[in-house]
């Protein structure tokens, strides 16, 4: 592994429920530090399940494999302790936790993730610049996590607790789904400032190329079946939405 | 003494006790007899109407069965619970005079602090007695009356407790409410004067500290016409290997426009047997507001109810309970309809952890001069593990016919995505339940007094983060 590795993925292999359904299928990935991978492939491929697997998530069960994070092996840690490695995860689908404001929770992450207690001005500066990146109307983050936000303020609200906890590495979860045309250009922003101000690394899953604009994408992988059916340079984005999945799934 | 054997969590804050064997203090002998009634009877110094009620309520208790329904209190040993038990002092209106060891009890459970922050006024029942009671002048000055039953009977107020006193909850009504009028004692007794309106809340607390004992207290409160008021009562117990039992009685009377508005926070230790009787009747345009929080006990019956007698008046419930390991609470809340134009809304919620059962169980009546009524009920069970238990039974008898009534019911495990969610950002997966959980408890303490609120959420914390036996 070289230095300017960050993530390494070697041989995974997940499955899902008691029947122990494969999902994932001897996968290798290696990151580098302050790069961006794009991640694409038909629904149902394992995409968001090479995210979970990432960050730690409970649903499914590591076979065989491991996932090396800068050069400590992580494959068993708890979520929390992968977060405090530098970890972070934008859910497809993100939760609803009433009875917390996203201010207070934000911070409460912030401190807890740096291990340093944070003035409550300070705080409120940072999370002010991240909500002018993003174009965030600033009252939803006085309002409970997601509680009743739309599907698109979820999303948003996502790259807003990237841009605040400035994780080491980011897993974009189809964070473009369910976006405006406007929107999209303001998450892309978003992540794009989150990689140059912050120096992030990125691994985006997507089947949009319009967040990919404002980014610089280094490497491309088609994941199909569970397996890694190709990986290229950004001109894969284009010879995909071009043709389509068709020859990776018959190949 | 009746052994119970179960594990408690760690309360560090309520699970502390002093020795009350030395001379300080009077213990009844163990069970329920007429020679005990008699005595007790003596020792406070009852009127006639008063003793000859408590030996007809044990008359009815033994003549009564028990309850064919709910969860078993057969460890329940009857002959070993002490009806009474007192600290040889008598009611104090200054903090500086209880005795130290009380007065170290309640300062350890952040009381009479909570009397100099917000309260108009606090009373403190220790055991069978309440020991102190202060009331701010400027609320007396208003008319308003608080203390306890017996001070109000010696003190001029006779002809109301007898007018009010085990009129609402007779001791017909059950096994309990009759074990209750034999051998209650202490509690409190408000009445607050037409049209006055007490700022800040009036608050009781309640400690059983005595092993193998019963606390039996006794609650009348009196909202006169377009009267308001807050009244919060606090209840906790150490921790004891045998059996304890809590069987009070709440009567409530809210009078024309009146408003009440009464709060518990209950946190009873896991060998507590609670079967307390509360019941309020609301005149015309009156409105009942209940919020419970109910933590610990062995086993709990608890089912507030409110007679909606007067047009126009309303009532609004929102109650949680928390059952771990080895935890049965069985709790409710009932509403008869009788004027019309009445609205009752009923919103609980419960959560199950390590075994714990929370059952939920509604009764509405609709009676047929109550036209135009509404009544909804929505019930909102969380399970924290496979092992747990929730359940809903609603019943509903409406003989209206135009009542508006709906209810609704929520049953569900506590979600793994939500916990991975939040541990993906960083936080531990104790934290992430706990977070989780107050979060569903949120709508309970928003109803809260501040203080309380805090209270809960810290109860929450220490029921979810484990047990130790």
């Amino acid at each position: 592994m070289s230095n300017n590795t960050i993530l390494e993925i070697k041989n995974l292999s997940t499955t899902v429920g008691e029947e122990k359904t494969p999902i994932l299928r001897n996968v290798d990935l290696t990151v580098g530090r302050g790069e961006t991978h794009i991640i694409m492939g038909p629904n149902g491929a394992g995409k968001s399940t090479l995210g979970f697997s990432i960050m730690g998530g409970p649903a499914y069960e590591i076979e065989s494999g491991s996932i090396i994070f800068e050069g400590e092996d992580i494959t068993d840690m708890s979520p929390d302790k992968r977060a405090m490695k530098g970890i972070y995860l934008s859910f497809q689908n993100p939760i609803e936790v009433p009875g917390i404001t996203m201010r207070s929770f934000l911070r409460s992450s912030l401190q807890q993730l740096t291990g340093k207690k944070i003035k409550f001005s300070e705080f409120n500066k940072i999370l002010e610049e991240a909500m002018e990146m993003i174009n965030m109307d600033p009252s939803y983050v006085d309002r409970d996590v997601n509680v009743g936000f739309s599907g698109g303020e979820k999303k948003k609200a996502e790259i807003l607790q990237l841009l605040v906890l400035k994780p080491k590495l980011a897993i974009l979860d189809e964070t473009d789904s369910g976006l405006d045309v406007d929107a999209v250009r303001t998450v892309s922003q978003g992540i794009s400032a989150y990689k140059k101000k912050y120096g992030g690394t990125l691994i985006i899953i997507t089947h949009n190329a319009a967040i990919l604009e404002a980014l610089d994408v280094d490497k491309t992988h088609v994941l199909v079946k569970g397996k890694i059916a190709k990986s290229g340079g950004a001109e894969l984005i284009d010879e995909i939405n071009r043709n389509g999945f068709e020859k990776y799934i018959d190949g | 003494m009746a052994n119970v054997n179960i594990k408690d969590v760690d309360f560090k804050r309520y699970d502390f006790r002093f020795d009350e064997s030395s001379d300080d203090y009077i213990r009844e002998e163990d069970g329920f007899t007429k020679e005990i009634i008699k005595r007790i009877s003596e020792e406070k110094g009852d009127p006639e109407w008063v003793r000859e009620l408590r030996l007809k309520c044990l008359d009815i208790y033994n003549n009564m069965d028990m309850p064919c329904w709910g969860p078993s209190i057969e460890e329940l040993d009857m002959n070993r619970i002490a009806s009474y038990v007192r600290h040889k002092t008598d009611m104090k209106n200054n903090w500086e005079d209880v005795p130290e060891d009380i007065k170290e009890t309640f300062e350890k459970l952040g009381i009479p602090q909570a009397e100099r922050l917000s309260l108009a006024g606090v009373g403190a029942q220790y055991d069978s007695e309440i020991v102190y009671h202060n009331l701010k002048e400027e609320v007396a000055k208003k008319g308003v009356v608080y203390t306890d039953i017996e001070t109000a009977i010696k003190t001029g107020y006779e002809d109301m407790v007898k007018e009010y006193f085990m009129k609402l909850i007779p001791p017909t009504d059950h096994k309990y409410a009759a074990l209750h009028g034999a051998v209650w004692s202490g509690g409190s007794f408000v009445y607050v004067p037409k049209g006055v309106k007490v700022d800040v809340p009036l608050q009781s607390y309640f400690r059983l500290n005595a092993a193998g004992a019963g606390q039996f207290e006794h609650t009348i409160i009196i909202v006169d016409e377009g009267a308001d008021v807050h009244f919060i009562e606090g209840c906790s117990a150490p921790k004891y290997n045998v059996a304890n039992l809590h069987a009070g009685c709440v009567e409530l009377y809210v009078k024309k426009n009146a408003r009440l508005r009464y709060s518990t926070i209950e946190n009873w230790s896991k060998n507590m047997f609670n079967l307390n009787t509360k019941r309020a009747l609301i005149e015309e345009g009156g409105k009942m507001e209940w919020v419970s929080g109910s933590f610990g006990s062995r086993v709990s019956y608890l089912y507030p109810m409110t007679i909606l007698k007067g047009d126009n008046s309303k009532m609004t419930y929102t109650g949680i309970t928390f059952s771990g390991e080895g935890q049965n609470l069985d709790t409710g809340c009932k509403v008869v309809h009788v004027g019309r134009n009445t609205s009752s809304v009923i919103t609980a919620k419960s959560i199950s952890k390590s075994g714990g059962i929370g059952m939920f169980r509604s009764s509405v009546v609709i009676e047929k001069a109550a036209t135009n009524s509404k009544c909804s009920v929505s019930c909102d069970s969380l399970m924290l593990d496979s092992i747990s238990r929730a359940d809903t039974v609603p019943a509903m008898d409406i003989k209206a016919y135009d009542a508006d009534v709906g209810h609704e019911a929520k049953i569900g495990r506590i979600s793994d995505e939500a916990v991975f969610y939040l541990m993906s950002r960083g936080m531990s997966e104790e934290d992430a339940k706990a977070l989780i959980v107050s979060g569903f408890a949120d709508s309970v303490s928003k109803e809260l007094p501040l203080e309380y609120a805090v209270e809960m959420n810290n109860l929450i914390k220490i029921e979810m983060s484990g047990h130790k036996a």
